[in-house]
Parts: C-alpha cells; structure tokens; sequence
C-alpha cells in the first residue's frame, strides 16, 4: 500500500474510536468460561514446563537433559512473563474475580517489580504510546529511536547499547522506571529514585538467589549444570522478549507523535494513535503465544485489557476497519519487521535524517515537538512520511486531533 | 470456648516444609499453593477451599451441600457466616452463607442456599451443584454467635433461609450437650418449604429439653411470630436469651414480640437475611458515597467516581484517567456501580472496579 492515506476528519476519528468501542463491548460481553479456561491452561503448560525444565537440570551433566531442561526452563519464562504475567497484568482476566490472577497483585518471574511495570507499562506506555518525550518505551532513555529524537554523538553506540540491553533486558526493563536519562540530565538524583532501587533489590535479589544459588545447590554435584542451564533460560528469554517488544513499534512505518499533537486528543484520536503506532508480526499458533500475543500488537495497543488470546479472532475487523478508513495496517514476519528495527537501531546511531523521504514533510532531528505542518487548517499537526519499500505497510496518516473535550465521557 | 477448629491438629512435617520460606523462594514468585493446586483444587495450604463430597436437595427451592474443606480453613462458631466463591462462567461469584453444621467435630461444612429468582448465585448452584466441585472460603465472620457461657433457656426462631445459623447453634449444643431449655421455632412459605424438619424433629430425641414448632407464613392457615405464638412454645421470655435470623418482616417483628414476654432486650440477638437487591438503573443516581479508608462520606454528585473521591478531598491513584490502565482499580464494598464505557450496572459486593469509568448508581462503599 503506497497510497497516501486520507486525513481524517474529527467527525471520521470519532466514527473510528465508535466502531473499536462497539467491538470491545462485544469482546468483553462475551467473556467466560473459554477465556478462564484458555489461560489456566496456559499457566499449566507453563508451570509443567517449569518443573520439567529444573528436573532434568538436575541431570544436566546428560548433554539432552542440560539441553531439554533449558529448553523448557526457558519456554517456562517466556510463557511466565509474555503470555501469563503481561497480560495478567494489564487486567485482561480481572473480571474473573480470582486472587491469582488478580492484575494488581500479580508478580512474574523476572526481575521487574509488578507495580513499577503496571505504572511505566500500564499507564505511561500504554497511554502516551509512542508520544516523544511521554512513552520512554521509546529508547528506554537510553537508545535513539527517533529522527525526532536529537542526535547526540553518545548516539553512535546505539547497535552497541541496543545490544547490551537485549541480552540483559530483564534487567533493563527493572531499571526502566530509573530514568536514567533525567539523572543523567541532573533533572532528578539518584536519591529521588532510592524507593524504585529499593524495589528492584527486593524483587531481583530473589531471582538471583533462586536461579544462581539456592538451585544450583540444591543439585549438588550438578550445581555447574543448573547455574548455566538457568543462565541460558534467561538469556534466552531476554533476547526472545526484546525481538519481540522492539517490533510492537519500531518497525520501519510505525509513527511517532509530538505532545502537541495529542493535547486535545479524544478517545478516537487515542485509538489511531495506537494504530499508527503499532506494528504485528505474523506467524503460527505458537508463535503468537509464545510473543505474549504481542505479535498482535496493534489489537492489544487498541484493547490492553481483552484477553490477548481474542487478538487473532478480532483481528479481521480490526484490519476491515483499517481498510475502509485508509489507514496503514503495519504487518510482517519477525525476520522483516525485526530487520527493519535493527537497521533503524544502526542508522538512527548516525545524526542523518529520515532516509530516502519527502524532504519537505521530514522534520529536522532537533524538532522534537513541531514537525513541519502541510495538513489542513483543522490539524494541529501532521506528519507524513514515504513508504520504503520494505515495510509492509507504509504510515502516512497525518492525524487531526479534534478540539473536543479528553475522554472519559 | 465456643471457637474449636474443624482441623485442631499441628501442621505436619510436609505442610510446614511446603510453608517454608526457602520453597517459597523456589517457588517464587508464585508461590506454593499455584502449583499444588494443579495437583488438586484443595491441596492448598494457604488458600482455604473445599470440595462439593454431596448435594441434596430437602426442598424444591433450595439445595443443601455438603464440603469437605483442606486445612487452610480455619473452622466457625456456631451462628457465623462464611463467604464462599462460586465459579460461574470463568467469574468467581462470592456470597455469604451460614454454616448449617455443628461446629464441633464434623469436618465437614453443611451450606443451605435457598433460590432467589435473581440471585445468579442461588440459581447456578440449584441447577448445577456437584460433587467434586472446588468452592472457595474466607475465614467465617459475624457477631450473631452462641453466647459464653450457654444460656440456659434458648430461643431459636428463623424464618425461610434464615435456618442455617441457628439450626448451628442447636446442633453445636446438642454436641456439647447441654441440658437446658431449647425452643426452636421456624417460619416458611409452605410446609413444602421447611427446611431440616426431620433432622430438627430427630433432635429433640438427643436433647430432652428441646421443644419444636414449624410454622407456615401462607395458605390456610397463615401464621407470623406474635406474642401469643410464641408464648403457646415458651410461656414467658424470663431469664431466656433469643436467637433470630431471617427476612427483615421477621426480625424487625421480634423485638416487640420479645418485649410483649417480658424478654431481656440485652438477650435478644438477631441477624437479617437480605435477599439480593433490586438494581438502581436509572440514570440520575442519588444516595452517598462512603469511603471506608479514610471514613468520609460525600453525596453523589456529578462525574466518575475517581473525580467525585477527588471532590471529596481524597487522593486515589490514577493513571489514564481513561480506563486502560487499571492504576486507579480499587475495592468497592458494596453498592451498584455503572460502567461509563460499557454501560453495565454491577451490584457485586467486593469487587474491584475501574474509578475513572465508573459512576455511582445509587448508595457505595469504597475502600478509600
């Protein structure tokens, strides 16, 4: 699709955020008893996986056993921390009522303490979703992930800091709510953030005592196995959970927005905003499950509290809906969309501008909150951008928040 | 001491390894009893739960279950209720039921739910209750509770459902045998609609001082509690102590009745049955807003809940202030409550809701 879009109308972004909404009341008045049933069957699969993956890294000095156990070990995470805690936390089975799955209280197997990923996820992502300045998912405060962000020469690390993260991005994601960037502007000291280290000591100094010592010790003999057998199962999820969340928006086509542009923004203007800041990646059955469902990243951006399974059934209408009102629907398999993230990690490490694009619409590095403005009176701002030839689906929707009152109403 | 556990022994060596600090480490985040319970629902040492062992049903508007619960389950006294959770469709449903058991010995809870036509609750389990079904239990609670030391004249009455608590009662004094005066006397629609006639009947041969009327509130020959009633079963109320539990005609009734014998007020103990409570849908909501945290009240104004808190001068957490985050989802006690987004009105006592969607739609209680 290499069609300028449209620019919708306030009236056509109310008519879209009324459509997503019908179709959320109709996701959400037909909950039960399948949905309770699909994730308790999960947790099982994931809990068995679990037992299976340290059992047999007890017998890890057998070749298969260290393999088979870290294998599952690692699928036993993934599945933890994806498709269980996530989405468990995002309140996608609260209305079951049940303790365990109650998304205020639940923790998950990772170092990230629950409460500081349901405020810096849960509200400051998922709210501001790829608002420069408001989203921190942008970058983590650490990489360039933006033109609109301005180049700095620290910039040229970014395939090495992008690497490093991935291979520690339990940890990254830990520290996410550190900001580091605002200390390291003198914003705010270390001491402002003495309650959120304190929290992550808490929660990490249990994964590392269960992973890297109480278990292996309890192996005895096999203590070498289990340590690098957990060591792996970790590594692995972190590399496999940062491929993943880095193609919710990053891929080539997903848009960035300014704070100006979502000021008088509307429940409408919050739905596009998600849909064109949003990207999916296609794959099997499994696959899906094992990426949390975050492969529908679009349907879980426009519904964070439906439960992820339900993202491949309502996909269909959601990428209808795309299609009648012109918008992009950013959609490719991990390798392409992946791709395409690492190649914008590597060029944004250089100050060059938005590549190959229409160099009135491109907006200078240093303009982080006024793009150039070629849209109509009624838009505050707008944006556009050509379609590169290896994205799937090009953005170029320059979007017209209406001057309405903000939800909720 | 009435309060005797249904499980009064030690812990065993598995159950205090398995409550250990270095499994829950293993174990963690999660925690023990989310992976024993995928052994069995009730193995849990932590989370109190029992199983459905038998089903029956004395009359055609009510069933009566028998649980088996594990030993998280702290045990009750007689009189004192117990919620218990349901799973009806995927949603745990808790309502609160009076044991109908002894407290002593048994180690097995006896429930008596009678059918509310709206109740979703009393409906499923009239319709669906089975054995070797896993119910939830909170630790039993409630001040309506045989008083230290037993009295020696007692007066149960009940009406309808309203059996349960004070059938415990007689039970648990049959047990410890006491040998005083009992009265017990119950009210129900029809005679089709008592509840343990035979059971109560076939106590009095346990206990010789226990004397006992059933009573019909319709048809031929309808009948409520009045003082010449109740003085026919105990003459006068002298030094007796009275136990009432039902619907609110039948306990707002006794104290008069009580006072006409010449009854102690101070021994007249009494509890309502409410049955479930018709909906407030209307769109102009009026009544109060009690926030049960900080003990304040406010009347229900203008907006969302989480801006009616605010102007009521509290400070709950929040985020989107949209409905996605779920940063401001906090525990309603009681009170029906409107979805701003999906427009459903929820009555469901202890359940969390999103403050930033919702509005009053009459009386609520939040744990702000």
């Amino acid at each position: 699709m290499t069609t300028t879009p449209p620019i919708l109308t306030p009236e056509q972004i109310e008519a879209l955020g009324d459509e997503l909404d019908e179709l959320r009341g109709r996701t959400i008045a037909d909950l039960g008893e399948r949905d309770a049933a699909y994730i308790r069957n999960i947790i099982k699969a994931q809990r068995a996986l679990e037992i299976t993956g340290r059992g047999l890294l007890f017998a890890g000095f057998l070749p298969p056993a260290w393999i088979g156990g870290t294998t599952a070990l690692a699928l036993s995470k993934i599945l933890d921390n994806m498709e269980i805690g996530h989405n468990v936390m995002h309140g996608q089975y609260d209305w079951m009522k049940d303790p365990a799955l109650d998304s205020k209280r639940f923790e998950w197997d990772t170092a990230c303490p629950g409460d500081q990923w349901r405020y810096s996820h849960n509200y400051m992502h998922h709210t501001h979703t790829n608002v420069l300045g408001k989203d921190r998912d942008i970058g983590y405060g650490i990489l360039r992930m933006s033109e609109d962000q301005p180049w700095r020469p620290r910039d040229l690390g970014n395939p090495v800091y992008a690497t490093l993260l991935a291979l520690l991005f339990q940890w990254g994601v830990a520290v996410h709510d550190l900001e580091i960037e605002r200390i390291e502007a003198g914003e705010i000291e270390w001491t402002d953030k003495r309650d959120i280290l304190r929290a992550v000591w808490r929660k990490g100094r249990r994964q590392v005592l269960k992973d890297y010592v109480v278990f292996p010790l309890l192996a005895g003999p096999s203590a070498p196995f289990v340590l690098t057998g957990n060591l792996t199962a970790n590594l692995a999820r972190n590399l496999w959970s940062y491929m993943i969340i880095f193609c919710g928006h990053f891929p080539e086509g997903t848009q960035e927005f300014s704070e100006e542009e979502v000021e008088s923004e509307t429940r409408g203007g919050w739905y596009l905003r998600q849909m064109l800041g949003s990207a999916n990646l296609t794959g099997s059955r499994v696959f899906h499950i094992l990426s949390g469902n975050l492969s529908h990243q679009i349907e879980h951006h426009l519904f964070p509290d439906i439960p992820a399974h339900r993202y491949a059934e309502i996909a269909t209408e959601v990428r209808g809906i795309c299609q009648r009102y012109g918008l992009p629907y950013n959609t490719g398999p991990l390798h392409k969309q992946f791709g395409s993230v690492v190649k914008k990690i590597v060029r944004l490490a250089l100050p060059g501008r938005r590549g190959g694009g229409d160099a009135a619409a491109t907006p200078s590095p240093a303009a982080t909150a006024s793009p150039a403005a070629t849209a109509s009176p009624a838009a505050t701002a707008s944006r556009a951008a050509t379609a590169r030839p290896t994205a799937t689906a090009a953005a170029t929707t320059p979007i017209a928040p209406s001057p309405q009152t903000p939800v909720p109403a | 001491m009435a309060t005797i556990a249904t499980h009064p022994q030690r812990p065993g060596l598995a159950r205090r390894l398995l409550g250990s600090p270095v499994v829950d480490l293993l174990l963690g985040p999660h925690g023990v009893d989310r992976y024993l319970e995928l052994i069995s629902p009730t193995l849990t040492v932590g989370d109190a739960r029992a199983e459905v062992v038998a089903v029956r049903r004395q009359t055609p508007r009510s069933v009566t279950l028998t649980l088996r619960p594990n030993r998280a389950w702290a045990g009750f006294q007689a009189g004192q209720y117990v919620a218990v959770g349901v799973e009806i469709d995927g949603v745990r449903r808790t309502r609160t039921y009076s044991p109908a058991g002894s407290a002593h010995g048994s180690p097995t809870l006896e429930l008596t739910v009678t059918e509310h036509p709206d109740g979703l609750v009393s409906t499923h389990l009239l319709r669906a209750a089975r054995t070797g079904a896993t119910v939830h239990l909170a630790t039993a609670q409630g001040l309506f509770t045989l008083p230290e030391p037993r009295p020696e004249r007692l007066v149960l009455i009940s009406g309808g459902s309203g059996i349960t608590p004070v059938l415990s009662m007689l039970r648990t004094l049959v047990d410890e045998g006491h040998d005083g005066e009992i009265a017990f006397l119950h009210f129900a629609r029809t005679s089709a609609d008592w509840l343990y006639h035979a059971e109560v009947q076939a106590l009095a041969q346990r206990h010789a001082g226990l004397r006992v009327a059933y009573r019909t509130t319709r048809g031929e020959d309808p009948r409520r509690l009045d003082a010449a009633g109740l003085s026919e079963l105990i003459g006068d109320a002298d030094h007796a102590t009275a136990a009432v539990c039902g619907p609110p005609g039948l306990v707002d009734a006794a104290p008069e009745v009580w006072a006409q014998l010449g009854g102690d007020p101070e021994r007249l103990l009494t509890e309502t049955f409410t049955p479930p409570r018709v909906l407030v849908t209307g769109d102009a909501a009026t009544g109060t807003l009690h926030f049960l945290g900080s003990g304040r009240t406010a009347p229900i104004g203008e907006g969302t809940l989480l801006e009616q808190a605010e102007a009521a001068g509290l400070s709950p957490r929040f985020g989107c202030r949209m409905g996605i985050c779920h940063s401001c989802t906090c525990r309603k006690a009681a009170g029906p409550v409107r979805n701003l987004r999906t427009g459903a009105v929820s009555d469901e006592e202890n359940e969390d809701i999103q403050l930033c969607i919702s509005a009053p739609a009459g009386d609520v209680a939040l744990e702000l």
